[in-house]
């Protein structure tokens, strides 16, 4: 069945209630049923939940083959815990059929493609797919396929069930004895622990891996103690140094500066920047880089941002330090600079990720955002992005926050170079759709602007300002006329992937590729 | 093939972007930054064994790139290599707009350029003449003779300084207030005036010092440069940003073009326009107001 960005969706997957995409905001004010997780209960004082090793906390969770596993994502790079729990339950205690139910997975966890070719493991249900683990998904080597959700789809489908947790993991740069966590204090700082929250919540049972053991009370506290069944003590969970990355430099590529320019240019003339403004930006060169000009912006107006949001980088700090912001709220840092203010400046607070983007909440920050900064792998000229399959077809990137943040923001501003080598970055038709065009507003390239036509009124900003815009159309044929046009991809039949949309309806499948033969 | 159109020899050069020409990278797109003219660097930029692939490069740019309302120069060898005439070849051969000579210090030397482009058009069925111009003064002499370089040819669009190698001849280094080529920059200027071309300054070679950047535009702006010539897009924005003219003088101008044509028909030579004395010596700087203010965005009208 076709889908309202004109992808077909095969029948098959159309099963217990599941839909195709109908549009933005479809499901608003239908019902949904929270799903309880069944959870053990610690009556008898215990002066400590710590356990020897992490076979023993699975054990001691009745950790059985066929389960789903979650683990969150702060660690980025830099994480060593879902490798070394996978490898605990499949190579120490023989467990088959596991599920892997992550916020985001990539390029630390290439091991886990191993247990996908053995078979062990079965379902990968996660934002982000990079790596070898892409490469043998898309080679359909993982017996389901896999569900790839956005930060804010991700709470929505646990906490309506769809993901049921058997046991969380929680990667915790400090714990105290009973699993109490924080995101910073330890070796292995990650500061905002957001996207672990839904998971103990909602998790049947909950094991704190931490390599920083801190007195009790380990307060004020990101997971509560209340959820957490075990804790084990490791020598590291991750590799600090890929965790956060040294402050985010903003980019020094002229071509990259102008985009930025054009993008703070394109906000300052709409009618929502004015003072108490709200603003979301990626950690990207161009992205970043909005900051920058954004500032000059605010300053000749005389203005300041209310709140910020998102994946949090220095440079957003910086303003929050001088005054420039009213409150950073944070699901997730990405550098040191916002590692170390995120519990020490003023202002500067942590959310989780159902408060930041999930749809089917009552007040996800996302729903009040005026402006978002985002990038693309490509862009069509129906305004759908794709930020998951590469050129080639193979799984290779993570909606993250995309598809909620375009959704719920005013203006959702693309940020893009026409062209990246060879390839064009604005097509006819993006491999994978994974934000549907209807929530994409404006598009930034180093060749020019276009407008989404379902904007007129921003189309009339810009024309007031006197800033030049052309169609996106002009903006494909001239990428096409630099690079060439390329072949179309060839598929099997055999779905690789199902990527939901963030209200949980099918945006799109990814297919098994089909090898190239010259 | 690109076809561009017949270089006009007077039209707004606020900022000239260099760039070596040996880097498709860099020559692919550089239009996209939104300077008045490319300054496609065969000279200093190519190292002595890379002269011939620069060339290519070049030529190949200028070919099956579409450089749309950007100018396209190329800053050819000095006289004493033995690459100029090749040089002028590919300029010619591939259609670039314009040629620019470095160590320019006579009228001798724009008059062996001119010869040898005529060559090259005439050998590449160019129409004769397309080929404009401009000359960079870089030594003590080349400013000394500003005036008949400036007046040499009638393929002169304008003339620039080289601080870097004028600096080395003069023992000086730039200065805070740019009392080390004020001299000369005054009597380049004269010099164009006189001639009636273009008259641009040179480089800016120290990014991280914007502060320094700023105040060497803005005294450029105030001495009565045209432009300027960058080495990097970020610069542009600031140029242009001094380079507009105020929302004031733009009103002006358009009051004094309207006025002067209005009264022309009906006969009058001189008028008051908001109780100031105009005549037809003030069409030429009232017209080139709004261009620029046209080019800067602050002007749609039909005027000019």
């Amino acid at each position: 069945m076709k889908n309202a960005v004109g992808r077909e969706i095969p029948d098959s997957l159309l099963v217990n209630g599941k839909e195709v995409y109908q549009g933005k905001n479809y499901m608003d004010g239908k019902y949904i049923q929270k799903a309880a997780p069944k959870t053990r209960r610690y009556e008898t004082p215990r002066e400590s939940k710590i356990v020897d090793s992490i076979v023993q906390a699975l054990k001691d969770c009745g950790a059985k083959s066929g389960m789903t596993f979650s683990f969150h994502h702060h660690l980025r790079d830099g994480d060593y815990v879902v490798n070394m729990v996978m490898q605990a339950a499949i190579e120490e205690l023989g467990l088959e059929e596991l599920t892997i139910a992550a916020s985001s997975l990539g390029a630390a966890h290439d091991p886990i493609a191993d247990y996908i070719e053995q078979g062990k493991v079965v379902g990968i249900q996660t934002s982000g797919i990079r790596g070898r683990m892409g490469e043998v998904v898309s080679a359909g080597k993982l017996k389901t396929p896999a569900i790839i959700r956005s930060h804010g789809g991700r709470p929505r489908a646990i906490e309506g069930g769809e993901v049921h947790i058997d046991i969380a993991f929680i990667a915790a740069p400090t714990s105290d004895c009973v699993g109490n966590c924080r995101g910073v204090g330890g070796k292995s700082d990650c500061g905002s622990l957001g996207y672990a929250m839904t998971d103990a919540k909602y998790a049947d049972h909950v094991v704190v891996v931490t390599d920083c053991l801190v007195d009790f009370p380990n307060f004020p506290t990101s997971v509560e103690a209340i959820d957490v069944d075990a804790v084990v003590v490791v020598d590291s969970i991750g590799n600090p140094k890929k965790i956060a990355s040294a402050a985010a430099r903003i980019t020094q590529n002229p071509r990259e500066l102008m985009m930025a320019e054009q993008a703070a240019k394109v906000i300052s003339v709409t009618p929502y920047f004015k003072d108490g403004f709200s603003f979301q930006t990626g950690a990207g060169g161009p992205s970043l880089a909005v900051n920058l000009f954004l500032e000059q912006y605010m300053d000749e107006r005389n203005i300041k941002m209310g709140w910020a949001i998102g994946g949090i980088c220095g440079p957003m700090v910086e303003l929050l330090k001088k005054g420039k912001v009213g409150k950073v709220i944070d699901v997730q840092d990405f550098d040191l600079d916002a590692v170390q203010s995120i519990h020490t400046t003023p202002n500067h607070f942590e959310m989780s990720a159902s408060q930041y983007a999930n749809p089917a909440n009552k007040g996800a920050f996302v729903n009040k955002l005026d402006f978002v900064v985002l990038a693309a792998l490509e862009i069509d000229t129906g305004f759908n992005v794709n930020v998951l399959t590469g050129s080639d077809g193979v799984l290779r990137g993570a909606p993250g926050g995309h598809p909620d943040t375009a959704a719920g923001s005013k203006v959702c501003i693309i940020v893009t170079p026409l062209v990246r080598g060879r390839m064009a970055t604005v097509c006819e038709h993006v491999v994978t759709v994974t934000t549907p065009g209807d929530c994409v507003d404006v598009l930034v390239t180093d060749y020019g602007i276009a407008v989404n036509p379902l904007r007129p009124d921003l189309i009339e900003c810009l024309d007031n300002a006197g800033i030049p815009h052309v169609t996106i159309e002009a903006l494909k044929e001239k990428a096409y006329s630099l690079v060439g046009r390329p072949d179309g991809l060839e598929w099997e039949d055999k779905v690789v992937a199902v990527l939901e949309a963030r209200d949980g309806t099918i945006l799109d499948v990814v297919r098994k590729i089909k090898p190239f033969v010259l | 093939m690109i076809p561009r159109p017949k270089p006009e020899r007077f039209r707004l050069r606020r900022t000239m972007m260099f760039m070596n020409a040996q880097k498709p990278g860099l020559i692919k797109d550089a239009y996209i930054y939104g300077c008045d003219s490319i300054m496609l660097d065969l000279e200093d930029a190519v190292a002595e064994n890379q002269k011939d692939a620069a060339r290519f490069s070049l030529y190949h740019a200028l070919k099956t790139i579409d450089y749309g309302d950007t100018e396209v120069i190329v800053r050819i060898n000095g006289l004493d290599t033995p690459h100029w005439q090749e040089d002028i070849r590919v300029c010619v051969a591939g259609g670039a707009d314009g040629i620019r000579i470095a160590k320019c210090e006579s009228a001798q030397d724009v008059l062996t350029v001119e010869q040898a482009v005529e060559e090259a058009e005439k050998e590449f069925g160019v129409e004769v003449g397309r080929t404009l111009l401009m000359a960079a003064l870089e030594s003590p002499k080349g400013i000394l003779n500003a005036y008949e370089i400036c007046s040499a040819s009638d393929r002169m669009f304008g003339v620039a300084i080289s601080g870097g190698d004028f600096r080395k001849c003069m023992q000086t280094s730039p200065q805070h207030d740019g009392v080390d080529m004020l001299f000369a920059r005054g009597q380049m200027l004269l010099a164009a005036r006189a001639a009636g071309i273009q008259c641009f300054d040179t480089v800016f070679t120290n990014l991280d010092d914007q502060e320094g950047f700023e105040a060497e535009v803005l005294q450029n702006k105030a001495m009565g440069f045209d432009g300027k010539s960058l080495i990097n897009p970020k610069q542009i924005r600031f140029v242009h940003q001094v380079f507009a003219p105020t929302e004031k003088e733009v009103i002006q101008a358009e009051k004094i073009v309207r006025a002067i044509r209005e009264n022309a028909e009906k006969g009058l030579g001189v008028f008051t326009v908001d109780g100031k004395m105009i005549d037809i010596a003030f069409l030429p700087g009232a017209e080139r107001t709004l261009k620029l203010a046209r080019a800067c965005g602050m002007y749609e009208g039909d005027l000019v």
